[in-house]
């Protein structure tokens, strides 16, 4: 006599600690193993690309906090980088250098987000812990420099806001002495530990075609063995100044990308170093008035810098006709900008390019076949954040 | 060997002559104009060829220009890790067109291409699960065409005698008040500036 099975449909989320956020999965079932995943996006949209058409240039920029709230910093970059390419303005250099600093703090924030909380899915709870106790001392280095801990509206088009408070270089060295010393302890936690390995070795595996096939950018490109890093390939900003290595995979597993993204953090600790001892002195933001507003003092004793002011926080600038796709190596991937301007005030179109949304596409490709157990293990490793998969 | 953009720009001449309508370098960055029924033989010879290689599709996404003839301009956006290039596809469409899907060449273009039908009402031919994506459940319109309100049609909120959450049409306490700052005296090129910038010329 043969057993009749009967596949079963199960929905996952979309509030489940393990799906980082509102994801909602239907997972067709054999027993445990997957047959088939669905995906349903979206359960975050908040329509980010029609509300930046109706804002002029400076309004637009603290949308791009809010994509990616884990790493706010490197996604006003890429559209920071757009319209000064549009514009033909130069940043001075030590706003390239202000930018390149918070860049990787950003990085090393995402990461440690992401391999705390993959630990956490296959469940280790103590890395969630450590980590976001470091991360808490970076968010406060966002708030002395811009405000707030994570909707910074910092990096503007021409530079960056304000100048670097006093003692800040100070604190940041001291942090990045310390901080090798508890990736370590993390490594002593995850690295050799034999459940994690368990649960990540050989799971989600991709091949270098596979990978460039499914558009995978940054971390997933890599851990598949593909060298490939926006800030060595195409250099944006003063990142050519810098001596950095980009880890590479490669299996392609989870386990490999978790590896990763602990030596991209010790690389991103030597450009912050670098960085603060290079350090040239000098404007943070372009000098042209028609484009960065003066500063407080001009306002005070001068027509001309009030007037700027004026104009700057209502009409806003306007720029010059034309289209361009600025890509950025942000923690998750290859973060882009596709910007349409019509000459006005207000971009006519802005495409927003989320790494995220290419990778969690292919939940299906890289799990049929897997246990169900490995779907929170895989989703982990793919560093997912909804704020920018669904915009 | 990797070629530049210019070497890029003359290889995809050559080979899809008869295909490119214009191509022009902007920003290190080739865009080039064909019609949407080539879309999928450009698109499988820029990825094949040898000297090509565009290997990775980044986006895909669409433009609405309201007052034009044929409304849509639907954009590809393709990345060789080997040349270190993009190139950048372009078409007009009209509204009723059906764009060849690309999901068989690319199986990422799938969610991109639901994206595009989703935001825009662009349909795709032989895509295989052109539904939604980030819109809600039973959503009514096109979000990203300029004639769709920025407020939308209408809003949810959970209705304490139904038991349930219900949408209704959008109230607004307050019109939405899109204030014109456009200054209309922009734009006057002064003396003054000429004088300098030929100035700056001069000493170049």
């Amino acid at each position: 006599m043969t057993k009749k099975t009967k596949t079963m449909n199960l929905n996952f989320g979309p509030q489940h600690p393990a799906a980082h956020g509102v994801l909602r999965l239907i997972l067709k079932l054999d027993g445990e193993i997957v047959e088939n995943i669905d995906p349903h996006i979206g359960l975050l949209h908040r329509g980010t690309e029609k509300l930046i058409e109706h804002k002029t240039y400076t309004q637009a920029v603290p949308y791009f906090d809010r994509l990616d709230y884990v790493a706010p910093m490197n996604q006003e970059h890429a559209f920071a980088l757009a319209i000064e390419k549009l514009l033909d303005i130069e940043v001075p250099i030590r706003g390239q250098y202000i930018r390149v600093l918070f860049c990787e703090i950003g990085r090393i924030l995402s990461h440690l987000l992401n391999v705390t909380t993959q630990a956490l899915d296959v469940g280790a709870l103590t890395p969630s812990l450590w980590g976001f106790e470091e991360r808490e001392t970076l968010m406060t280095f966002y708030e002395r420099v811009s405000g707030s801990r994570l909707h910074a509206n910092y990096f503007r088009p021409g530079g960056v806001n304000k100048d670097l408070p006093r003692g800040l270089n100070e604190d940041i060295l001291v942090f990045c002495e310390n901080f090798p010393k508890v990736i370590d302890d993390l490594e002593t936690l995850l690295t050799d530990n034999r459940i994690f390995k368990q649960r990540n070795v050989n799971i989600g595996t991709v091949t270098k075609t596979e990978a460039l096939e499914h558009s995978f950018t940054g971390v997933m490109l890599r851990g598949s063995g593909i060298a490939w890093d926006l800030r060595k390939a195409q250099p944006y900003e003063c990142y050519k100044d810098f001596d950095f290595k980009i880890p590479i995979g490669k299996n392609g597993d989870c386990y490999d990308r978790y590896i990763c993204r602990i030596e991209e953090m010790r690389e991103s600790v030597k450009i912050i170093k670098d960085c603060i001892k290079k350090m040239p002195s000098g404007p943070v933001k372009s000098i042209d008035g028609k484009i960065t507003p003066p500063k407080r003092v001009d306002i005070k004793n001068s027509m001309e810098a009030l007037i700027h002011h004026f104009k700057l926080f209502s009409e806003g600038f306007r720029v010059p006709k034309g289209e361009i796709y600025t890509a950025v190596e942000a923690p998750k991937g290859e973060f882009g900008v596709y910007l349409i301007s019509d000459g006005s005030n207000k971009p006519y179109k802005c495409k927003i390019r989320a790494p995220g949304f290419s990778h969690l596409q292919a939940m299906d490709y890289l799990l049929k076949g897997h246990m169900l157990a490995d779907v929170p293990a895989v989703l982990g490793s793919l560093d997912i954040v909804f704020g920018e998969v669904d915009r | 060997m990797p070629i530049t953009v210019n070497d890029l720009e003359r290889t995809v001449n050559s080979g899809l002559t008869t295909v490119i309508k214009k191509s022009e370098i902007k920003f290190d960055q080739l865009f080039i104009s064909i019609d949407i029924k080539d879309l999928s033989s450009t698109i499988l010879y820029l990825k094949t060829n040898n000297k090509c290689r565009f290997r990775q599709l980044i986006d895909v996404t669409a433009v609405d220009y309201p007052g034009k003839e044929k409304r849509f301009k639907i954009i590809y956006f393709l990345l060789s890790p080997e040349n270190n290039l993009r190139i950048i596809i372009n078409s007009n469409i009209e509204e009723s067109t059906k764009v060849p899907s690309i999901v068989k060449i690319f199986p990422s273009a799938n969610w991109m291409e639901r994206e595009v039908y989703d935001m825009y009402g662009i349909s795709f031919s032989d895509h295989p699960d052109l539904r939604r994506i980030l819109t809600d459940y039973n959503f009514q319109g096109y979000p990203l065409r300029k004639d769709f309100p920025l407020t939308g049609h209408t809003e949810v909120r959970y209705s304490e005698e139904k038991k349930k959450v219900i949408s209704e049409p959008v109230k607004l306490e307050q019109e939405y008040r899109n204030f014109d700052l456009e200054s209309p005296w922009e734009g006057t090129e002064y003396i003054k500036d000429k004088t300098k910038k030929n100035e700056i010329k001069e000493d170049a």
